[in-house]
């Protein structure tokens, strides 16, 4: 990486979701604050900003990464998914949906980075077990639900994206 | 009356899927930091005291309002030449600012706000500030803050003691002196706070010609605080606009205590003339956003040989940290009507005193109250089943109010609405499986393992009575002060010219679900689909209808809110039932509104559409019936005749449902970790008629994640100093999913017939009934008489174990002072250089800035004393500091004692080191070091559990480096602190 001078903007280059994208920032710039105020992704939430609720959780190159410990400036050329790119309103993904029918989430401000981190488990992982799941999302804090709901909907996601795929 | 009872009739009491989850789901909620701000909003940072107590000497702000895009920078002075001191809810001569003006009261106080063109600029500057202050002695302890000598926060009160009220209910003394048994229990109750993972936003705007504030917050409520914030900002009512977002990342009663920081925001704003905004951070709401009282009890009970309990009689001591806040001392009233829990008790001695201590100021966070009450309480109905050997179900049977009795007004005045508290404990003993939880028990004792079980009875008060803290009040002051009692509740629905309804209310949910509820209560009583109403719930104080007791607490929306939502959906049906009745030239009794059309009851092809006749009123008002001027809109305001005010005996019914819960668990402690897990957990719940069982499980499972968090992790720490310990997620310990049990959730369903839907509070509950139920099987696992919470286990090692040996070949640690940051350390070091040139490079200023890591500069003040500045980092935060050493019975070349202290932007320290230099065969020396230091400040707050860690490495550095230059090496200065932050960061040299 070379070395970007402080207290001047740099020009960062990006794939978001699927869309090339650039932003003016320095290079102390968090990458939660540039998703958010400067590319107006606000789905990625900014719940501690030292790495330990999870909710900035995004995917780096397809790998899940806080955005709150990432500097803009690292991503330079990598492909980045958030929340937004997971589904739209009228076509929630089938992670989402269980989300919705299991009632897995409740005030909605941590789940963006718990979807990010189920959504790169159930990829690299189709069959987890339930202490794969609890694991995965021990990187999570959820202070609304309680976690089992996020659970079922994270078990009923497995099973349906496997019979998606044998479908 | 029209009939709604066709199949239409039935959304209520489906869990159907949240209207609310499409947009969360897919990043697109609208919280507060999603949503755009005006041209030219500026950006707030706030500096705060890194001390627990200390007196101000001088803030030099210049150099921060130099810093170029930097708009302002207040200090108390500026805030207070703005604004009024916050209401105060006790009657004595204090005042509550939202800044430090003279003093740092706590850590964490606000001390000075910079706004600046962005957030990074705005925390810049808050480096450049020079705050001078002289450390004065804190106090934490509620019980010492009371003692005489205690250091004095706030001299208008003369002392800690803010409050000091006894009440007698019944005859106490005679049934003490009646009853063959006295138990007692004493409690320090923790604090504790539910932490939701948005933190506080504010966006604040002054209108000068207008002389007003708008002000968007993710406030919850109670709205009452709108009267204090006008109050603050010297404005009347109606030039205070506050309103909320759409959404709010949770809230637990924790974002009642944003309002402080509005009047800051306001004040910034009208300062600068720009809107301004901040954004709280996680170490900010740790360490000063609100968190529930800690609370010492002592409860006192007269029992019968059966184990009938005939008296109560309880002393709490209330900590409400550094300033009474509003709604303060409200967590120590709102139990009130409740102090005998869910049992027949009719004689009821109390003492409640309030006392301030240097902590964080306290305010709401769920189970308000309740928390402190059951822990004391049901761990005293275990400590009595132990004491007079008797089945603890069987205490808590004898006591239960009967299930004949309701509704029923307990000894302090709380009328209690329905319940059958007898069947409920036995419906789920045997629908959760106690009798082979017996077994499970008796299996693992047998197997050598500590397994205890626990129970917990409790009522679960909601919709509070905002009357009820004026108990704190004498009745002859409640008499001057007028009487204060109630609780409005409002709802709006509208009908749109295309014949849409649209449902308002003033409930401002955090996460709830409210929007989904309300679509089901007024769909059914319009015959509509849920998706036909659309509901908003951002509540805007300039527009919407709204009350004193609006918002989101005290669990006020099942039961109240969306009854006034079908009040008032069921008074437009009335109306719109008149209107369609002149069209179909029918009665409006032979009406019944159904799938989209109010028609003929009987008759279903004699019809109109809804929307039809729900437009009528825009489009066509000279057709209406005669004396009806419209059917548009209708706003409902409820509150239930119930909730009266305190009369003069004190008592008060502090709440208007009452729920009822029964818990049991089981519990099994590692023999030899005592790791503590919770192995079955059985919730039963009577919650009144259920509106949306999903929604009611999710409070009930999130309830006790808190409630699991309060009994075996979390607690807001504080140092001997008055320093915080736990400002970061990795300090304060909240369960994961790793931790939680499987919950076993039953209800028991008695509707209460105070509220219009027959629904009560659920939400608030387990954090109520968990942490005793936890504590009670903890008690019976280890055949313990007190349990402190939270159960960790190095507090159960302090009675289960023997003291620990020192590893072998090391002295035994000095013990630190209860809850102090210590740090402790020694080790050896081996140099290739004789004692004289080793102690020549010690006391020489260039040299020892060449070998201390992190060393700006070194100076020699007098021969015993050096001066350093010095940069180090501990985790996440690196901060510059400068440091004060002085050398004690220095005995050259051979032995010297260093005493110092540290102090920064980022806290402080001080200590004491001792280090002796032996001459080896070989001509080398070996240094033998011993430290002790005390750490305070920021760094104690989120770098504290890598203390010992970083200050080995620092002094391991410090001995390498000066083990080369010794050797004649170079070590060129800032090298040895790169090559330690290299070591930090796991890369080799």
């Amino acid at each position: 990486m070379p070395l970007l001078p402080a207290g001047r903007r740099h020009r960062v280059a990006f794939i978001l979701n699927g869309v090339a994208v650039e932003a003016d920032c320095e290079p102390r710039a968090l990458l939660s604050d540039v998703l958010r105020h400067s590319l107006a992704a606000t789905g990625t939430h900014v719940g501690c900003e030292h790495g330990v609720c999870g909710a900035c959780t995004v995917q780096i190159d397809g790998v899940p990464a806080r955005a709150c410990l990432t500097l803009a400036v690292q991503v330079e050329g990598a492909a980045l998914r958030t929340v937004e790119g997971l589904g739209t309103p009228d076509r929630l993904s089938i992670l989402q949906q269980c989300f919705r029918e299991e009632h897995g989430l409740q005030c909605g401000f941590c789940t963006p980075g718990i979807l990010m981190s189920l959504d790169a488990l159930l990829r690299e992982n189709p069959s987890p077990s339930e202490q794969d799941l609890k694991e995965n999302l021990s990187g999570h804090l959820c202070r609304c639900t309680g976690y089992a709901p996020i659970l079922r909907a994270a078990r009923r996601a497995a099973e349906r994206l496997k019979d998606a795929e044998h479908a | 009356m029209p009939d709604t009872t066709a199949e239409a009739a039935g959304w209520t009491g489906r869990s159907l899927p949240r209207v609310e989850d499409a947009a969360l789901l897919t990043g697109r909620g609208r919280y507060i930091d999603d949503l755009g701000t005006p041209p030219g909003t500026l950006h707030a940072a706030i500096l705060r005291s890194g001390h627990g107590h200390a007196r101000i000497e001088s803030i030099d702000t210049s150099k921060a309002r130099a810093l170029p895009g930097v708009a302002a920078v207040l200090t108390g002075a500026e805030i207070q030449a703005m604004t009024a001191s916050l209401v105060v809810g006790v009657r004595a001569p204090v005042e509550c600012w939202p800044i430090a003006t003279d003093r740092l009261r706590y850590m964490g106080e606000p001390v000075a706000v910079v706004v600046a063109v962005d957030r990074y600029v705005a925390e810049d500057a808050l480096d450049l500030i020079e705050l001078r202050v002289t450390p004065l002695p804190p106090v934490l302890d509620p019980l010492a803050a009371l003692a005489a000598e205690a250091p004095v926060l706030h001299e208008g009160l003369g002392g800690n003691l803010a409050s000091d009220r006894r009440f007698r209910y019944g005859d106490p003394e005679a049934a003490f002196a009646a009853a063959p048994h006295r138990i007692g229990i004493a409690i320090a109750y923790p604090r504790n706070a539910c932490t939701p993972i948005e933190t506080y936003g504010v966006l604040a705007q002054y209108d000068a010609a207008e002389s007003g504030y708008d002000i968007l917050a993710n406030f919850q409520g109670p709205f009452s605080i709108h009267a204090v914030i006008a109050r603050a900002l010297k404005v009347p009512g109606n030039r205070l606009r506050l309103r909320t977002p759409p959404d709010s990342g949770g809230s637990f009663g924790v974002k009642q205590g944003v309002f402080p920081y509005m009047v800051l925001m306001a004040a910034a704003a009208r300062a600068t003339g720009r809107p301004v905004k901040w954004v709280e951070d996680r170490l900010e709401h740790l360490a000063a956003s609100s968190c529930a009282t800690n609370r010492v009890t002592r409860l006192e009970a007269a029992v019968e040989a059966d184990g009938r309990v005939t008296a109560l009689d309880w002393d709490q001591v209330e900590d409400c940290g550094a300033h009474l806040r509003a709604p303060e001392p409200a967590t120590l009233y709102r139990m009130h009507g409740n102090m005998t829990g869910a049992y027949a008790i009719r004689h009821v001695a109390l003492r409640n005193r309030v006392v301030l201590t240097n902590k964080a100021p306290t305010g709401l966070n769920r189970g308000f109250g309740g928390p402190q009450v059951y822990f004391a309480l049901e761990r005293l109905m275990q400590r009595i089943a132990v004491t007079l050997g008797l089945d603890p179900l069987a205490v808590i049977r004898r006591n239960l109010v009967p299930a004949e009795a309701f509704p029923y007004r307990t000894a302090t005045g709380a009328l209690l609405d329905s319940g059958d508290y007898a069947t409920a404990m036995e419906r789920a003993l045997r629908e959760g499986g106690h009798d082979a939880l017996l077994r499970r028990r008796e299996a693992a004792r047998a197997a050598g393992k500590h397994y205890g079980i626990g129970y917990a009875a409790v009522v679960e008060p909601s919709v509070s009575n905002m009357g009820y803290i004026s108990t704190v009040l004498t009745p002859a002051e409640r008499r001057r002060a007028g009487p204060k009692n109630g609780a409005q509740a409002t709802a709006t629905v509208s009908a749109d010219p295309l014949g849409g309804i649209t449902v308002q209310v003033a409930s401002v949910p955090q996460g709830q679900g409210h929007r989904t509820v309300l679509a089901q209560v007024v769909a059914d009583a319009l015959g509509l689909r849920p998706q036909d109403v659309r509901v908003v719930t951002e509540l805007d104080t300039a527009r919407d209808a709204w009350s004193i007791a609006s918002g989101n607490y005290a669990s006020r929306f099942a039961p109240a809110v969306a009854g006034a939502a079908q009040i008032a959906a069921t008074r437009l049906r009335d109306k719109l039932a008149r209107i369609a009745a002149t069209q179909m030239n029918l009665p409006a009794g032979a009406l019944e509104f159904a799938e989209g059309k109010i028609r003929a009851r009987g008759n279903p092809e004699n019809a109109l559409p809804f929307a039809r006749v729900a437009s009528a009123s825009h489009w066509a008002p000279g057709t209406l019936p005669e004396g009806l001027e419209h059917g548009i809109r209708e706003t409902a305001f409820w509150t239930p005749p119930e909730l009266t005010a305190p009369n003069e005996a004190d008592e008060v019914n502090s709440s208007l449902c009452h729920g009822f819960i029964f818990d049991f668990c089981g519990v099994e402690i590692d023999p030899e970790t005592l790791a503590i897990r919770v192995d079955r957990y059985v919730t039963m719940h009577d919650c009144g008629r259920i509106l949306h069982p999903g929604m009611v499980e999710g409070q009930v499972s999130g309830g006790f994640a808190h409630a699991l968090g309060a009994a075996l992790y979390e607690e807001h720490r504080y140092a001997g100093d008055g320093s915080l310990e736990t400002g970061t997620f990795a300090d304060y310990l909240v369960p994961t999913p790793t931790e939680m049990p499987e919950l076993v959730i039953l209800h028991h369903e008695t509707p209460s017939p105070f509220t219009p839907l027959g629904a009560k509070g659920v939400g608030e509950g387990n954090c109520m009934s968990t942490p005793a139920c936890i504590g009670n099987a903890v008690a019976d696992a280890l055949g313990l008489a007190d349990v402190t919470l939270p159960v960790t286990p190095s507090r159960l090692a302090a009675h289960l174990l023997p003291a620990e040996a020192p590893p072998a070949g090391r002295a035994a640690r000095p013990a630190a002072k209860p809850g102090e940051r210590g740090l402790f350390g020694e080790g050896m070091a081996e140099v290739a250089a004789p004692p004289e040139k080793l102690w020549a490079i010690l006391f020489d200023p260039e040299t020892l800035r060449a070998i201390v890591p992190g060393a700006h500069s070194v100076e020699r003040v007098s021969d015993t004393h050096f001066r350093a500045e010095v940069t180090l980092g501990v985790g996440p935060v690196k901060g510059r500091y400068t440091v004060a050493l002085e050398l004690l019975d220095p005995e050259p070349p051979r032995a010297v004692t260093l005493r110092g202290t540290a102090e920064g932007a980022l806290g402080g320290g001080g200590g004491e080191g001792h280090v002796t230099l032996e001459p080896l065969p070989d001509g080398g020396t070996r240094i033998a070091y011993r430290y002790e230091a005390a750490v305070g400040g920021k760094v104690a707050a989120i770098g504290g559990r890598l203390l010992d860690g970083a200050a080995r490495v620092v002094i391991g550095q410090f001995f390498a480096a000066l083990a080369r230059h010794a050797a004649g090496g170079a070590a060129p200065a800032r090298r040895g602190f790169r090559a330690w932050l290299r070591r930090l960061l796991g890369w080799r040299a």
